[in-house]
């Protein structure tokens, strides 16, 4: 457990000693949620219509692109060979590096989104479920995320195969959360895909992990 | 060990053998080269021309004959895939590396059917090429998890680490295509209109089932057909320093 | 304070084969390693010896045969626990200061024989504690991954071209420190182009350029 909660303290360190890292996911968030106003027009209801979309969206690809820091440097600089040797469990040592990387990355969404969700003109009703979904949902995005890095972080080039890897285990994420959004902005009841929410997440925090540790004992060798 | 029959292992040690699979193909082909052929041309025969006329899409419903093996095909290889996936990680079968990653082209190639299929009969049924059905766009995720396969094998140079990484992205892929297929569901409820009619009936005629059955049964043959050929090459490749790959081209 | 050494330790190496980029890199290889002694690997440049210590690490997977820790194999034996390895890679994080990465390597492991402080001192490391690593020049980064092997619990040293980048005075002191570490009981592993300075040590070579 110690080691465990070792690798969380180190990655915060070590993120707030590269503080450039948190912040250039966030502000990719924002500008995204930015452009669509411009590419789409500024009507009201279309903007309202889309929030939930857009934001997920964008929250979305701005996870995916802070994943390529989740085992990037621990693999460039010998740690993550450090890591494997340990005789601590693998996938506890992965967790720890998970739940370290949603603190940064996936945390700071949290506080902006409602934000841009009101800049969108998103009903102030929906903002609670908003929160809800984001809380539950990013963290999973972390953890699938998580794989698809660990099978990419042996290639020189994995940025773009990355997003093809990720993208496509997002989608029930994107589905429910920004669903569970619109409902709310609707007024309509979102037990069933909050409901669903926590079970993916529970599901990806058990099962993610593992898979995310054989993959990255295949990558180094 | 003492569990498993001898016989079986014995088996699985000789199938699992380069050497034996090959000669097994060898014999294997010519078989299921026929057996696809007849029942390719029945099922033709049967499909477009002995079965009855829908009565309200007209002949425009016998390209079901293609797109419904097509998609049904995309999934079962994606489970194959899956399943050679865990035998390779778990027994280190490299027999079925081969055959995973021999199935990943063939699978994405029936889903890509699946989706061309599925527009064209769009086209008469919803006057558009593309409407975002739950199975259309179940399909199209398919084929991304596909190329996901195909081109993470290609970009790892180490034909072995490649081999793992794609066994391990099968089985992560197998977990979620259920609950991709039942979010895309659940999201095609809830933004589509009822105009649009479900592509597969719950009532089919018998004279139409049986020959989709039949094309069902010969696509899948095509599959083994062209797995064990492109396995056959891969097989090669991967054992060309072996002494009976040596034998075997001394001996052409 | 030797007890975090343990006795009667055996690596054992049967028949194990490795083939890299279609070709046999070394076959049917055979060792046994004890307490006290040393294993060098030698052998032209491409000849399999940093294969061999990653397989002996557990990151490469053989072609064939096995490795056995106490008859074990070593997947299911203690055998993590019993080992350290500094391989081309220090394993250091450069925006951590000397005592963070060293008390990371702690978490990750063990208590070895030394404590941060000994350690430090003894790598020519002392008052660097709150230094940064990246500003530490190349021949400090090795010392500080040395230190390490001293302040975790481990037996066998996995050492990969350990003189690499580091001075002649590096090099007396890392010969030292093996010294130390075999006449404690410890085991050794290593590559090397340089030649080893260690008496009255029982050196086992393997020449790889020959084992195919």
């Amino acid at each position: 457990m110690s080691a465990f909660f070792a690798v969380i303290r180190r990655d915060l360190i070590l993120a707030f000693r590269r503080r450039a890292e948190i912040a250039n996911p966030l502000f990719f968030f924002i500008l995204v949620v930015t452009l669509f106003p411009l590419g789409v027009g500024a009507n009201p209801k279309l903007l309202q219509a889309m929030a939930p979309g857009v934001i997920w969206v964008s929250a979305l690809l701005a996870v995916m692109l802070s994943l390529d820091s989740l085992f990037r440097s621990d693999f460039d600089d010998g740690s993550l060979e450090q890591m494997l040797l340990s005789p601590h469990p693998l996938t506890i040592l992965v967790l720890g590096k998970i739940i370290a990387h949603w603190l940064v990355t996936g945390l700071p969404l949290l506080v902006v989104a409602p934000l841009l969700a009101i800049f969108l003109g998103l009903p102030e009703q929906a903002l609670g479920t908003l929160l809800i979904t984001l809380v539950l949902a990013t963290p999973v995005l972390s953890l699938i995320g998580s794989i698809g890095v660990s099978l990419t972080v042996g290639l020189r080039r994995g940025g773009m195969i990355i997003s093809l890897l990720v993208l496509p285990l997002y989608v029930p994420v994107l589905i429910f959360a920004s669903n569970a959004v619109e409902m709310a902005g609707n007024g309509l009841a979102v037990d069933a895909q909050i409901n669903i929410l926590v079970a993916i997440f529970f599901m990806s925090a058990v099962l993610a992990p593992l898979p995310a540790a054989a993959a990255l004992r295949m990558s180094v060798n | 060990m003492s569990i498993i029959p001898a016989f079986i292992v014995r088996f699985y040690h000789k199938t699992a053998s380069p050497p034996f699979f090959y000669n097994l193909s060898n014999k294997l082909l010519p078989w299921f080269t026929g057996i696809f052929l007849i029942l390719l041309g029945y099922g033709l025969y049967a499909g477009l021309y002995l079965a009855p006329t829908d009565y309200q899409q007209g002949d425009s419903y016998r390209i079901i004959y293609v797109h419904v093996p097509a998609a049904w095909m995309s999934l079962f290889i994606y489970v194959v895939m899956a399943v050679a996936g865990a035998i390779s990680l778990i027994w280190r079968m490299k027999i079925a590396d081969v055959v995973l990653i021999s199935s990943a082209p063939i699978g994405a190639s029936f889903t890509f059917i699946a989706l061309v299929t599925g527009s064209l009969w769009g086209k008469p049924m919803w006057g558009t090429w593309w409407v975002w059905d739950a199975r259309l766009t179940s399909e199209l995720i398919l084929l991304f998890l596909y190329l996901g396969v195909i081109s993470l094998y290609g970009a790892i140079e180490d034909k072995r680490t490649a081999s793992k990484a794609v066994a391990i992205l099968a089985l992560v892929g197998v977990v979620n295509i259920p609950i991709i297929h039942y979010s895309v569901q659940w999201w095609n409820t809830l933004h589509q209109g009822p105009t649009v009619t479900k592509m597969d009936k719950p009532s089919i005629h018998l004279d139409m089932l049986i020959p989709l059955l039949v094309m069902a049964t010969a696509f899948k043959f095509y599959y083994a057909i062209a797995m064990l050929q492109v396995a056959r090459v891969e097989i090669l490749i991967r054992e060309q320093n072996t002494q009976w790959v040596k034998k075997l081209v001394e001996n052409k | 304070m030797d007890v975090v050494i343990s006795q009667n330790m055996v690596l054992e190496a049967k028949e194990l084969s490795c083939i890299r980029d279609d070709r046999i890199l070394f076959e049917g290889l055979n060792f046994k390693l004890s307490n006290h002694q040393v294993l060098l690997l030698e052998g032209k440049n491409g000849s399999g010896k940093t294969s061999l210590l990653r397989i002996i690490c557990g990151f490469r997977e053989q072609d064939s045969g096995d490795l056995f820790w106490c008859e074990q194999k070593i997947k299911d034996s203690e055998y993590f626990s019993e080992m350290a390895y500094v391989g081309h890679l220090d394993g250091v994080k450069k925006e951590l200061t000397v005592l963070e990465n060293l008390k990371m390597s702690l978490s990750l492991s063990q208590k070895g024989r030394y404590s941060i402080d000994q350690a430090l001192e003894t790598v020519h490391l002392a008052g660097y504690d709150d230094s940064l690593v990246q500003t530490l020049s190349a021949g400090q980064k090795r010392r500080l991954s040395l230190a390490r092997l001293l302040i975790t619990k481990n037996t066998l040293w996995i050492l990969d071209e350990p003189f690499t980048s580091i001075d002649k005075s590096g090099i007396t002191l890392i010969e030292s420190l093996m010294h130390e570490h075999i006449v404690a009981g410890g085991m050794i592993i290593l590559t090397s182009h340089h030649d080893l300075a260690l008496h009255e040590v029982d050196v086992q070579k393997i020449n790889l350029s020959l084992c195919h």
